[in-house]
């Protein structure tokens, strides 16, 4: 065992690499479960950007044009849970499900033919005077765009849902809808483009899997990412900053167990795999006494009867 | 303009005729998809649909039918009593593999003793086992309120960590050669879930699940506590009324699944499967969340649902082999047929007016 081997700066750097697959697939869900839909479809929309993105980038050869496809892919695919949720009214628990699993099972025809490719890659944005900082410059300000795109939406859901009148809106759909419906807003067309913008963030999260973080595109590779964002947001108790937080948080212990895997700990290799997991529901069982933060319309479909 | 109009009551013909409809459609539609990666649509169906039960290797298949159903169905019918009362299991692959792994173990610490009791005893532990898996995510719902759709998922991946690291190390067939997985439970009689009439497919799980299917049908039409679990999933306030105790129904919904999950691993691996080993979970405990929701979550449903989805499993080996059609094909085929269940629902709890509407 060797825990001098592990580099802190490295460690830093690719503890916000693993972190922001989870930062986008939670945001997106914070913002649909604001607007009081429940979608448990993340790990699907995820791995549907995770082989949209991977495709489409090498295909054009162009990363960043994986990544809008990727959104575009998210989005799209989202769409099927707004017809089952809001159209249809189906239970969104079990729609959310149907997501996942169908997600994963087209996920994997639509890939076959992409394993054991390598996507291009993607530059990596140095951040003027502040990435030549010895030490932690390198680890904190030279990574690609899209690390910093994740980190810098957060910025700006964090102040529109707190400051903007949109936010303002979304928030009082996702408490009460029979109130807001009254009030004269859109519920449902309020609600559908949460939904949307919550499908084309996991799929943003997933290609930063496919493209960056791993990178390859290999069947099931989300491996359980977009239901630790969903615990994540309970964990934030629906707070962007805190979501940001956990994020991190979760990326560490991600990072630290690669780390400590390759560094030869005592702990065999499977138990160091599942700690993510038992974090999480640790994390889960410590703060799920607080639901204050909690949309109150969350999980109920909303029909104007009248 | 179509307009919804709510029933006050959901309409029986509906219910039961929405999953026929939603399976013809997912047969179109998966035809389409199957012509689109460019196999032959028409053999695609009836391979998938019509060889394994009347074609000419049929023989081979339909005993097949039984060995993959009975899983299915005994998972899919705890998970539909905790489905009705609200309860969102959706962990029962973990459940399972605990289960294997738990009745496994059992047997393999009695190797190579021969008795008649090793069975039994490998089942009870592997009921135990999947209920105690199960039981996590339960008393962490009761003590503190926790999500228990988060912790029982989360709780698979640990399973399946767990699975990797017995079958590498503590159940180890020491006579392996140094390969991963047990020793082989066919090869040790005592502990062998054999065919109880031989070429049939019909073992110790395919008589539990019957019994399953009969127990859930007695508890949900005869008994109080079937009666408190249909209310609590319906009207959670009357249920209170009428002394339902939330916690109590919570324990015993995802001890029940887990426990029915564990068994249906129990009788995977000490009979089809055979040994514990690293990709011994095939996804039964998620396929089982599509068969009680086709099933309506009614047990005679339940039945009949394992069945076709033990039918397009077995189908879409064979259009592998035959065709060439990926494995993937027939996961998308799965969650096809869920999406169109969940949406043609619609027609069961609504009525569709046409014409124009006053309101928005």
């Amino acid at each position: 065992m060797d825990l001098s081997a592990i580099n802190p700066a490295l460690l830093i750097a690719s503890l916000m690499v693993a972190a922001t697959p989870i930062l986008f697939a939670a945001i997106g869900e914070l913002i649909a479960e604001k607007a009081g839909v429940l979608n448990l479809g993340v790990e699907g929309m995820m791995i549907i950007g995770a082989v949209a993105g991977f495709a489409v980038a090498v295909e054009s050869g162009s990363p960043l044009l994986g990544f809008a496809a990727a959104a575009a892919a998210g989005a799209a695919f989202s769409m099927l849970f707004v017809i089952m949720t809001q159209l249809a009214l189906a239970n969104q628990v079990a729609s959310g499900l149907a997501l996942t699993l169908f997600g994963l099972g087209l996920s994997a025809l639509l890939g076959q033919s992409y394993v054991g490719i390598k996507p291009p890659k993607l530059d990596t944005f140095d951040i003027p005077i502040l990435s030549e900082i010895p030490g932690i410059g390198p680890a904190l300000f030279s990574h690609d765009i899209v690390l910093y795109f994740g980190i810098a939406l957060t910025f700006v859901i964090w102040s529109g849902l707190k400051y903007s009148r949109a936010g303002l809106v979304l928030r009082a759909v996702g408490e009460n809808h029979d109130a807001a419906h009254a009030l004269g807003y859109k519920v449902m067309r309020i609600r559908i483009l949460a939904i949307l913008f919550g499908g084309a963030c996991a799929g943003l999260g997933g290609a930063y899997i496919s493209l960056i973080r791993v990178p390859q595109w290999t069947q099931g590779m989300t491996a359980g990412i977009g239901w630790i964002a969903l615990a994540l947001v309970v964990f934030s108790s629906w707070k962007p900053l805190r979501t940001l937080l956990g994020a991190y948080l979760f990326g560490g212990i991600t990072v630290l167990q690669l780390n400590f895997q390759a560094a030869g700990v005592a702990i065999p290799v499977e138990y160091l795999a599942m700690s993510p997991y038992l974090i999480t529901i640790l994390v889960l069982v410590i703060l799920s006494a607080d639901k204050s933060g909690a949309p109150a319309a969350l999980g109920r479909n909303f029909h104007a009867s009248r | 303009m179509i307009r919804l109009e709510k029933r006050s009551q959901p309409s029986r013909e509906w219910s039961i005729a929405t999953p026929i409809l939603a399976v013809l459609i997912t047969i179109i539609v998966g035809a389409m998809l199957f012509s689109a990666i460019g196999k032959p649509p028409f053999e695609a169906i009836r391979t998938i649909f019509w060889d394994p039960l009347f074609g000419e290797f049929a023989f081979y298949y339909r005993p097949q039918l039984l060995i993959k159903a009975a899983p299915l169905v005994l998972i899919a019918i705890g998970l539909s009593l905790g489905f009705r009362a609200g309860v969102w299991n959706i962990g029962a692959e973990g459940q399972y593999i605990i289960g294997a792994l738990s009745g496994a173990g059992v047997g393999l610490a009695f190797y190579p003793i021969e008795g008649l009791y090793i069975l039994p005893l490998m089942v009870l532990a592997g009921a135990f086992g999947g209920w105690l898996w199960a039981m996590i995510p339960g008393l962490l719902k009761v003590k503190f309120g926790t999500n228990e759709i988060l912790v029982s998922l989360m709780l698979v991946y640990v399973a399946e960590q767990l699975l990797a690291s017995m079958s590498l190390g503590l159940l180890k067939n020491p006579e392996g050669f140094g390969f991963p997985g047990s020793r082989n439970l066919q090869q040790y009689p005592s502990a062998h879930n054999a065919e109880l009439i031989a070429g049939t497919g019909m073992h110790l799980g395919v008589v539990a699940a019957l019994i399953a299917v009969i127990f859930a049908y007695i508890l949900l039409t005869r008994h109080r506590l079937g009666f408190h679990i249909r209310l609590a999933g319906e009207a959670q306030r009357a249920a209170r009324f009428a002394g339902v105790e939330p916690n109590r129904l919570i324990l015993f919904c995802l001890g029940i699944s887990g426990a029915l999950a564990g068994l249906a691993g129990l009788f995977e691996v000490a009979g089809p499967a055979g040994q514990v080993s690293i990709d011994f979970n095939v996804g039964y405990g998620f396929t089982a969340i599509i068969v009680a929701f086709l099933g309506r979550l009614h047990p005679v449903g339940i039945l009949l649902a394992g069945a076709l989805m033990a039918l397009t499993y077995i189908g879409g080996d064979i259009a592998q082999s035959n065709l060439g059609l990926p494995s993937a094909a027939i996961q998308v085929f799965q969650g096809m047929l869920l999406f169109f269940l969940l949406a043609l629902d619609l027609l069961t709890n609504f009525r569709i007016k046409f014409g124009k509407s006053e309101v928005a």
